[in-house]
């Protein structure tokens, strides 16, 4: 299973080097995250793998077909020479075969990674933290800083989009013209569909303590329910919906929803990001600590996720404006 | 715990949650004095923190009230400090020098998303600083580079965009290593937290997956440093962004990478591993050398003087990793202080560049025809750090050297000592050019401009010249750098 899982890898990584239809290539990348995120259910990583398959194989592919539209679809012939790149990603790769040499095997109970830090998060995690997902524990409240660091990361990104691009505010609206052409088949099935990718969102931001999930996840298929509806119904529908400043500033209000719960902590005695300062019980406290970075991550991944779409989209009204055709 | 307790928290968060705080109030005066706020207040928090780390030792906070190596550990110690130090004060100087600046050089609806940038990429490094944990520093690496990247982007040349994207292209190669590298050193350990790794790994250096996990980290730290051959990203990247992030990436991110090369080699991995079994020594060594003789001699034809410092920056890092490579107390004691040293020099430079560009417009050799006239105090400035940078005696320059050819003469490579005096050579070559261009220049622009005295604004003019007088004064006053450099040197060595 894990052979032919990494051999598939292997044929889809070869292909998208060697095609150069960019459409073909991105789709190739959507499949490569697909057996990505097999690969990781494979290994009983859950979370890990319902994010791959959210981020990588969902929302990126979205985007880099609306860079596609921008760009042109196929690539040109390098002009530089091939063997420098050949020579370095061959040492590398032979420094990482050097370096498993002497790895534990995969999935060894003896392995060094499962004996040091880990059993304390198995053991203790159920007793300190209260929920039953121990990746919501350790990425959440043991090592929630870091979680912290990760959403300014994507906030960081965002702020990259809006310089880079730049979002026209109030860009051209095209209410009932959507990109892909009129699809009667589509607009009927993502108007079923959009209700449940929504609700669904909400499960995985709410659910995050018990099952595979948490505010990531959910920001990106809330987001990427907007996004279908603004490629199906027509362009800059969603926009009408939530206008892009105020989307900025919904990313801002994640991030500071999630430090303002370890400014909390801390102004009331506790290290920061000290839950336990939330509650008397020290459970429960772990509960809403949680709840309320979640929800922050939530905002702020939604936010950005969008921001992006919106900022690519905008460019493409603004390129593609002359060469349209009068709506019929 | 009282306030005082959470400092090494805060020095960090304020500028973090200032940025999102930037993007609500969503008005550019509003975003400048937040940004001067925030990076004032860190600035006297790390000099709060100096004082306590040279009375009682290194300090350590656990992030979320969980004890490491469970939960994240910030640890500051000599080197940490001096660095958050560097940083703060760079910062907050910046800052100030920004704001007339930023007015011309970005477009109006830029500048509040460009003040939140600058503000992540500050806490970025310091959290990089500070922590004790190699996964959080990843973290911190992350969010400083994706920040450095847009800051550069938003340069007023079109080049500028594809010199952020070649940057980002390396810096992202750079950190995947790293992630590589802390994924090798888990897989053995099971651990992230550095001292813990610090007791764990010397039983384990004879396993394969450390030793390749230590060759990836040095490998994607050195392409972040900026060390020869890696070098490529960084002359454009420094040329086209605007002003104001030249000013502050020159002097500060390289030099962070160099804290993360330290911290990686000496406290994670040890001294004798890292630069006695490993080949390391040799090759830092030879590759700074050849940093130092080919970036001082392109530097020499540059016309545009941002990329003149920029590629003297690539030589003075070469000098870096040189007096590391002598693996020696004195010689990583030498590269501490010339970390220090370089960035008061390239600080005060690229904001007198800074200056030049917002009044004459450009920052090549010929606008700097009647400069001296024009703008006097710029000039002085811009002259000043270029002695600092040759190394004359009585500026800060001087005690780098001097104390790098020490270290070299120490180890007995009295060959090396000669490259850093022919070093010196070169950079009076190309500091004489931009020195000749401005005082001595014939004014052949009369008649488009007149050449009457127009000096910068006092918000420019303060910043350049607190870090001139500071090269000065680090010049004649070695005691707080030589003796700060040689303790965190001694603890480094000598293990945490």
């Amino acid at each position: 299973m894990d052979i032919s899982l990494l051999a598939m890898l292997c044929v889809t990584a070869i292909a998208a080097i060697r095609i150069r239809d960019l459409f073909a290539v991105t789709m190739l990348f959507g499949i490569y995250s697909f057996l990505t995120a097999t690969f990781f259910l494979s290994l009983d990583a859950i979370d890990v793998a319902f994010t791959e398959a959210a981020v990588g194989a969902g929302i990126t592919t979205v985007l880099m077909l609306a860079t596609l539209r921008l760009t042109g679809r196929y690539e040109r012939k390098p002009k530089h020479n091939i063997f420098i790149p050949l020579i370095v990603v061959s040492i590398t790769g032979a420094a990482l075969v050097y370096g498993t040499l002497d790895a534990p095997l995969l999935g060894d109970p003896n392995a060094p990674a499962q004996q040091h830090v880990s059993p304390r998060y198995i053991e203790e995690s159920p007793k300190e933290i209260g929920i039953p997902n121990m990746v919501t524990s350790v990425l959440a409240s043991y090592r929630g800083y870091d979680t912290l660091g990760e959403t300014f990361v994507i906030f960081c990104a965002g702020l990259a989009v809006i310089i880079i691009l730049g979002i026209q505010d109030s860009g051209e609206v095209h209410p009932g013209r959507s990109a892909i052409g009129d699809q009667l088949v589509l607009r009927v099935v993502v108007k079923v569909l959009l209700p449940f990718i929504l609700l669904f969102a909400l499960y995985v931001q709410l659910h995050g303590d018990y099952g595979a999930g948490g505010g990531f996840q959910a920001g990106i298929i809330f987001a990427s329910g907007f996004i279908l509806y603004d490629l199906v119904f027509g362009e800059g529908d969603a926009r009408l919906i939530i206008p892009p400043t105020f989307l900025k500033r919904m990313a801002a209000l994640g991030v500071l929803l999630y430090a303002s719960v370890g400014l909390y902590s801390l102004f009331n005695g506790k290290a920061f990001l000290d839950y336990s300062a939330l509650s008397d019980n020290p459970t429960s406290a772990q509960h809403i600590g949680i709840f309320l970075v979640e929800l922050g991550v939530g905002i702020t991944v939604f936010s950005v996720a969008l921001t992006i779409f919106f900022a690519f989209s905008g460019r493409a009204q603004i390129t593609v404006k002359t060469d349209r055709r009068p709506p019929l | 715990m009282s306030l005082v307790d959470h400092l090494p928290i805060l020095i960090i968060i304020i500028p973090l949650i200032a940025a999102p705080l930037c993007v609500l109030f969503d008005s550019a005066k509003a975003s400048w004095l937040l940004a001067l706020a925030a990076c004032i207040s860190s600035f006297i928090g790390s000099i709060k923190l100096l004082n306590t780390i040279t009375l009682s030792g290194p300090i350590s906070y656990s992030l979320g009230g969980w004890q490491p190596p469970w939960g994240i550990e910030y640890r500051l110690d000599l080197l940490s400090i001096i660095l958050l130090l560097l940083l703060t004060s760079i910062a907050s100087l910046v800052v100030l020098f920004a704001r007339y600046s930023v007015e011309q050089e970005i477009s109006k609806n830029r500048i509040v998303p460009f003040y939140a940038t600058l503000l992540l990429a500050i806490a970025g490094l310091s959290g990089i600083c500070i922590s004790g944990d190699v996964f959080n520093l990843f973290v911190f690496l992350e969010i400083s580079s994706i920040a450095s990247y847009t800051l550069i982007s938003l340069g007023k040349d079109r080049r500028a965009l594809n010199a952020a994207f070649k940057y980002l292209v390396m810096g992202t190669i750079g950190a995947t290593f790293i992630l590589i590298g802390i994924g090798f050193l888990y897989m053995q350990t099971g651990t992230l937290n550095m001292q813990d790794l610090s007791e764990r790994l010397p039983s384990l250096y004879d396993n394969r997956t450390i030793r390749a996990g230590f060759a990836f980290l040095t490998v994607g730290v050195c392409l972040k440093l900026a060390l020869f051959p890696l070098h490529l990203w960084l002359p454009n990247a420094y040329a086209y962004a605007p002003s104001v992030v030249s000013a502050f990436l020159a002097a500060t991110a390289t030099k962070v990478a160099v804290y993360m090369l330290l911290r990686f080699l000496l406290t994670v991995f040890d001294f004798n591993f890292s630069l006695n079994t490993m080949p390391l020594d040799v090759i830092l060594i030879a590759l700074g050398s050849v940093a130092i003789v080919s970036s001082s001699l392109v530097a020499i034809f540059q016309v545009n003087l941002k990329r003149l410092l920029a590629y003297s920056s690539i030589a003075q890092l070469g000098y870096i990793s040189l007096s590391i490579g002598l693996a020696s107390k004195l010689g990583i004691a030498s590269a501490i202080i010339h970390l220090f040293n370089h960035a008061l020099m390239k600080g005060a430079l690229f904001l007198a560049l800074g200056a030049m560009i917002y009044k004459v417009g450009g920052a090549e050799l010929k606008h700097c025809q009647g400069m001296l006239k024009r703008m006097p105090l710029t000039s002085l400035a811009i002259i000043i750090g270029g002695l600092s940078l040759i190394g004359i005696p009585g500026t800060a320059g001087f005690i780098s050297k001097w104390s790098m050819i020490n270290a070299s003469l120490e180890a007995g490579l009295w060959p090396l000592a000669l490259l850093i005096l022919f070093g010196s050579l070169l950079a009076i070559i190309y500091v004489w050019k931009m020195v000749e261009a401005i005082t001595l220049q014939p004014s052949t622009s009369t008649a488009t401009a007149p050449l009457t005295r127009d000096e910068a604004p006092l918000t420019m003019l303060v910043p350049i010249w607190a870090l001139v007088i500071a090269n000065i004064y680090y010049g004649i006053n070695t005691e707080l750098t030589v003796s700060l450099a040689q303790r965190a040197a001694n603890i480094l060595v000598g293990g945490y």
